[in-house]
């Protein structure tokens, strides 16, 4: 869905995901930065370019908490609001790599959905802006903190969609370590053979994880033939590069699911994280690193 | 007693025509657990999950987002024990309308100890937002759809199926959180669940015989369980309460009565008969006796509250029974 968003206006918007969570990271002494690094460009493609959602429903600023839902808490304002009312022509999102959280949230301001100022309540006690996100964080649909539930859940709404007739895809964008869950092939197996069409799944394949390379933890290859095989379209394409990511969500998929595999690296634009690839789960910056990160910071 | 058949396939039925967002989820047990009806009748609205429960259980998250009402059926295991953490994580904590219709319930199959779910009550007890129902006969089969239905949040069922008695009124639906009374004294309270009902009732037959006056209730909804006639009937009861249940004595209904009775300070004795540890396979009838979950366990209960001997036998014990579940 072209929003007529020029590729340099995306790649600005992917910086400056970038830019806050370095921010972020020299200044709460840590956060999720790698992930950012890996993915801004993604996520800045799928809210400006590949996504049609409508206008922000969700309040400009960051609300507190509001409550863990329940028989009496149904009409809290749920983090989708930031995504647009829901209507059978637009598009869902979903997010499983919910560490992912202050990117989204990063983007969300990128593109003029939540206050460019939210990030000063991320991960403030009392907050809707929890450094991993849930129902009600800003961009959430859903509690994706355990992995692989995710993408069933965006897979049965996408098969919901479907059986009402709505236009609109459900987008759902994951890690590359989650891969290695087995209800994630459950759900790809079941994907296929309901042929959701309207289901577009984005991995951002920074080839890392808590424990360090997915290659060397639990490979996950050959990714490609891997979702091929459980019924899907699946194309790869450079992470980085906003029109490759453009193009592969344009890919045909008729009656399949269609999988892109974005190749990324969780260092990119930040060189000084280099050296400590792969264990970039979580970063945090010290005391003697903090003038390299700031120059960096600086040339943003 | 009247033995009614395949109760649960002909409600649903029903329900599914009333209620045309109702959809049924199966994990490849669908025929082993009434619905294929439903789905030669619902061709479009029965949807075929295959041997892969956490998915299903996810991905009905995702239905009800959307509107629909999702009916999970396999046997009760695989709904609780396998997927917890999705239960939990995609339809509990959004407080999603996902029912979780799970069939042979404790020593009602006997395929052993993977298929027996006798700790289900006692883990679901402690899942935030979730509803309990514990059928005890085809009446209640009959109503417990609509109660599932009414209640805002997730349903998990303990079904009966095939061969089940119908030990209440037809015209006597099931109540939400609230005991049926069927039997009325002061001396002791019998609190009893699932297919424990008809062997408290034998009991309570034989021991009102013997001259004593026992308050028999039937639960079947165990969570929420705040209903006040519970407590009001143990706080009168002169001897204290006994309860008898298809499950583990810990984290059930027996764990839910001592709750109640310590929060209103109910200073009286509480025997609780059921499972101590896993059952093995083998017939309904054999398991309840071997793990004395029967009738004359609760006479010795009984007798251990008052402290009389009452004289009572095996022989005493009418004979209700009824078919016995052969098929795992």
């Amino acid at each position: 869905m072209a929003q007529n968003v020029s590729i340099e206006k995306i790649q600005k918007s992917a910086n400056s995901i970038r830019k806050q969570i370095l921010k972020i990271t020299l200044e709460r002494n840590g956060c999720y930065l790698a992930q950012a690094c890996s993915s801004a460009e993604i996520a800045a493609a799928l809210y400006m370019d590949i996504m049609n959602l409508g206008p922000s429903v969700g309040s400009w600023e960051p609300i507190p908490f509001p409550g863990v839902p329940g028989p009496d808490n149904m009409d809290y304002q749920r983090g989708s609001a930031y995504n647009g009312a829901p209507a059978p022509d637009k598009d869902r999102f979903f997010v499983s790599c919910c560490h992912y959280a202050s990117v989204i949230y990063c983007a969300l301001a990128a593109v003029g959905r939540i206050s460019p100022d939210c990030m000063d309540k991320f991960n403030v006690d009392g907050w809707n802006m929890e450094m991993i996100g849930a129902e009600h964080s800003p961009g959430f649909e859903n509690t994706a903190g355990s992995l692989g539930q995710t993408i069933s859940i965006a897979a049965g709404t996408a098969h919901a969609r479907k059986m009402k007739g709505e236009t609109g895809k459900v987008f759902c964008m994951l890690g590359d370590g989650e891969l290695q869950e087995g209800q994630l092939w459950e759900c790809m197996q079941t994907a296929g053979y309901y042929k959701l069409d309207n289901f577009i799944i984005v991995v951002d394949a920074n080839e890392q994880q808590v424990e360090g390379a997915v290659e060397d933890q639990m490979s996950i290859q050959p990714i490609t033939q891997r979702f091929t095989s459980f019924g899907a379209v699946c194309v790869s394409c450079n992470g980085h590069d906003i029109e490759a990511l453009i193009e592969a969500a344009n890919t045909e998929h008729k009656d399949k699911p269609l999988v892109i595999i974005a190749e990324t690296r969780g260092t990119t634009g930040i060189p000084p994280l280099e050296k400590r690839w792969p264990y970039l789960h979580f970063v945090g910056i010290g005391p003697d690193e903090t003038e390299e990160f700031q120059k960096v910071y600086d040339s943003l | 007693m009247k033995i009614e058949i395949n109760t649960h396939e002909k409600n649903m039925l029903r329900f599914a025509d009333e209620h045309p967002e109702a959809l049924v989820l199966s994990a490849d047990l669908g025929s082993s657990c009434e619905i294929k009806k439903f789905r030669s009748t619902y061709p479009e609205r029965y949807l075929t999950m295959g041997i892969a429960e956490q998915n299903m259980c996810s991905w009905a998250a995702g239905l009800a987002r959307e509107g629909y009402r999702p009916f999970l059926h396999t046997f009760a295991v695989f709904l609780y024990r396998r997927i917890l953490d999705q239960l939990e994580m995609s339809v509990a904590y959004p407080n999603l309308p996902v029912v979780f219709v799970g069939f042979v319930p404790g020593i009602t199959t006997p395929g052993g100890v993977t298929h027996q779910a006798i700790n289900d009550v006692a883990t679901l007890r402690a899942v935030p937002n979730m509803a309990i129902f514990d059928i005890g006969d085809a009446t209640e089969i009959e109503g417990v759809l609509d109660l599932a239905y009414e209640y805002n949040g997730p349903v998990y069922i303990r079904m009966l199926r095939k061969e089940v008695p119908r030990l209440f009124p037809a015209s006597e639906p099931m109540q939400f959180n609230r005991a049926r009374v069927l039997s009325r004294g002061t001396d002791v309270v019998i609190l009893s669940s699932s297919i424990c009902t008809e062997e408290a009732m034998r009991a309570t037959a034989v021991l009102t015989e013997k001259g004593l006056s026992i308050q028999h209730l039937h639960v079947s909804t165990l969570k929420p369980f705040t209903d006040p006639t519970i407590v009001e009937a143990i706080r009168n009861s002169k001897y204290g309460a006994v309860t008898i249940e298809n499950h583990l004595v810990t984290g059930g209904l027996g764990s839910a009565v001592a709750d109640v009775m310590a929060e209103n300070g109910i200073g009286k004795r509480l025997i609780k008969i059921g499972l101590t540890s896993y059952p093995h396979g083998a017939s309904k009838m054999y398991l309840m006796n071997k793990y004395g979950i029967g009738a004359m366990n609760l006479v010795d209960a009984v007798e251990s509250l008052t402290g009389n001997s009452l004289g009572i036998h095996d022989s005493d014990l009418e004979e209700v029974r009824f078919v016995d579940f052969l098929e795992v």
